[in-house]
């Protein structure tokens, strides 16, 4: 079992949760954000007054899967949230120690 | 200056009243010729004093919208106390202040405003095309705007008992002073420095519907209190460059910006002071050309010299064109009109940059909508207009805004010495809604910026 959090642009949730939902994933927690990496902020005017906005907003998906999905699921969200220009976000993979589903009380994949 | 006591016995004498026709009683009138003719007049202003009010629900959009959230019920607070004492105030004391009849010419007492409603010279064409009621309460719409031009200003930091007494102030005991000297038939209204008409009498001060009696003095008391106050915390860099603070709401900027030009036919339109045909149609013409090129003058200019489009900018532009042919409504020419509003709108962008930047910090641009454009509106008469002087524009509206911006200053200064009139940083930080008043305005949703 491993967890993926996959931040994104925006846009792009729609794609990427069309393109897990074809390998099979069932479920996903999404979460908007804000931050920055290499993008920086943008400059955005009010009154004449340039400001810079450092946090972007961004997608923060959250997806807990069996070992053998993983690969998988990281080349879908890869390919689907790609743009190519700066901004594209990151996929981060991580164990996980143990899952529960709550209403059954299942635990270990089965629960996930 | 000296020359100024010497128009003083001048004023008095312009007040007297041509021969009116006398009624046996109010029943008596209703039978007359007159009577119809009367009755629409009467019921314009009327409908004209509901369109001034409906302002106040204009700058209480734009001012909240231009502002952050976290201090939307505070705005609005300010908005709808004011409308309220300003108009208890005017009744109390002001109206008779600033319409006292035969007066010195600079200052006259006020008092309680109402009159025996079976007084026929009151409520006929004995008075006026409208009764005493309908002048009274079309004055009174007109008065507490002009406190409501201080409170955008002001926003987001003004501690706001300091900020009530300094309205009931103004509009009660200083807005009636400044009024009377031209509307009142006082030293304005028979300024003679620029000149005597064909008829001998001199042409006088000229402002239409308040250009400088009601923007330009809003305006102006608007800097003093901004002076004294200082900017928002956070709205300048420690290197002293503008940091900007974004209003919460830019539709209801627009929304506040319409309705204030929605208002503006009766503020303009009413100041015929008649239902005449021809005068009331030619008032909405300019006015209406003066907003639409006020809007076209802001736009170009921020879109020139800000690389953008700035929405509210171009609203700033339409109250501009606005508040610049107030003062000439009714004499400007059609063409002349739009020069009015393309000009005002281009000095509002100017005006508004220039401010930001001597760290005069005034979130709605009232400073410049109200005051630099009420100056410019007024001067505009003199240069568009021949019969009008151009010396008398200037000395007038500088003399009204010298009076606002001193006596604001005055005011101030004694309320920052006997109970202070910014709230603390703390509350400022976390917003005038739960610091000033305990409640939010939008309890189901979360602010990005707080």
């Amino acid at each position: 079992m491993k967890l993926i959090t996959a931040i994104i642009k925006p846009f792009k949730l729609e794609e990427v949760k069309q393109a897990l939902s074809e390998i099979g994933v069932e479920g996903m927690t999404v979460t908007e954000v804000k931050g920055f990496g290499r993008q920086k902020g943008h400059t955005e005017i009010y009154r004449g007054s340039e400001y810079t906005v450092d946090f972007l907003p961004k997608v923060k998906l959250d997806i807990a899967l069996p070992d053998e999905l993983i690969a998988k699921a990281v080349d879908a969200i890869e390919n689907a949230a790609k743009t190519g220009k700066i901004g594209d976000g990151k996929i981060l993979v991580s164990p996980i120690d143990e899952v529960i589903r709550i209403r059954t009380g299942e635990r270990g994949d089965t629960a996930v | 200056m000296t020359g100024i006591f010497t128009f003083l016995a001048l004023a008095s004498t312009a007040l007297a009243q041509d021969a009116a026709p006398a009624y046996e009683s109010y029943e008596a009138f209703t039978e007359s010729s007159g009577f119809a003719l009367f009755t629409i007049n009467n019921l314009w202003i009327l409908v004209s004093a509901a369109l001034v009010f409906l302002m106040h629900l204009g700058f209480s959009c734009l001012e909240s919208g231009l502002t952050q959230s976290k201090n939307t019920v505070n705005i609005l607070f300010k908005n709808m106390s004011i409308v309220c004492v300003g108009i208890l105030g005017y009744a109390l004391y002001g109206f008779n202040a600033m319409y006292p009849g035969d007066f010195n010419g600079i200052f006259a007492a006020g008092s309680w405003f109402a009159v025996d409603n079976s007084d026929v010279s009151m409520m006929t064409d004995a008075y006026a095309p409208y009764t005493w009621w309908s002048d009274f309460i079309f004055q009174a719409m007109f008065a507490a705007t002009a406190a409501t031009i201080v409170s955008g200003a002001v926003a987001e930091r003004i501690k706001l008992s300091s900020f009530l007494i300094y309205a009931i102030l103004l509009v009660t005991f200083i807005y009636p002073i400044t009024g009377s000297w031209q509307w009142g038939g006082g030293w304005l209204s028979s300024l003679s420095l620029g000149g005597m008409t064909a008829d001998g009498d001199p042409i006088g001060f000229y402002d239409f519907a308040g250009s400088s009696l009601v923007h330009a003095f809003g305006g102006f008391a608007a800097l003093a209190a901004v002076i004294m106050l200082g900017p928002r915390l956070g709205k300048y860099t420690k290197d002293g460059r503008v940091r900007p603070i974004l209003g919460h709401s830019m539709p209801l900027v627009m929304i506040g910006a319409f309705l204030l030009w929605l208002g503006w036919y009766g503020f303009n339109g009413g100041s015929v002071l008649s239902a005449d045909p021809r005068g009331v149609s030619y008032v909405f013409v300019t006015t209406t050309l003066a907003a639409a090129a006020g809007c076209m003058g802001a736009v170009t200019l921020s879109w020139m010299l800000l690389k953008k489009p700035d929405l509210s900018m171009g609203l700033n532009g339409i109250l501009a064109g606005l508040v610049g042919i107030t003062a000439g409504a009714d004499v400007i020419g059609m063409a002349s009109s739009i020069v009015v509003g393309l000009i005002a709108g281009a000095l509002v962008v100017i005006s508004v940059l220039f401010f930001d930047k001597i760290k005069m910090d005034d979130p709605v641009g009232a400073i410049s909508v109200h005051g630099i454009c009420g100056i410019w509106g007024t001067l505009a008469v003199g240069i568009f207009v021949a019969e009008k002087s151009f010396l008398n524009q200037l000395v007038g509206s500088l003399a009204i805004a010298a009076f606002a911006f001193i006596v604001s200053l005055v005011l101030m200064l004694a309320l920052k010495a006997i109970m202070g009139i910014r709230v603390s940083a703390e509350e400022e930080t976390e917003g005038l809604d739960i610091g000033e008043h305990g409640n939010e305005a939008y309890p189901d949703f979360t602010a990005a910026h707080k």
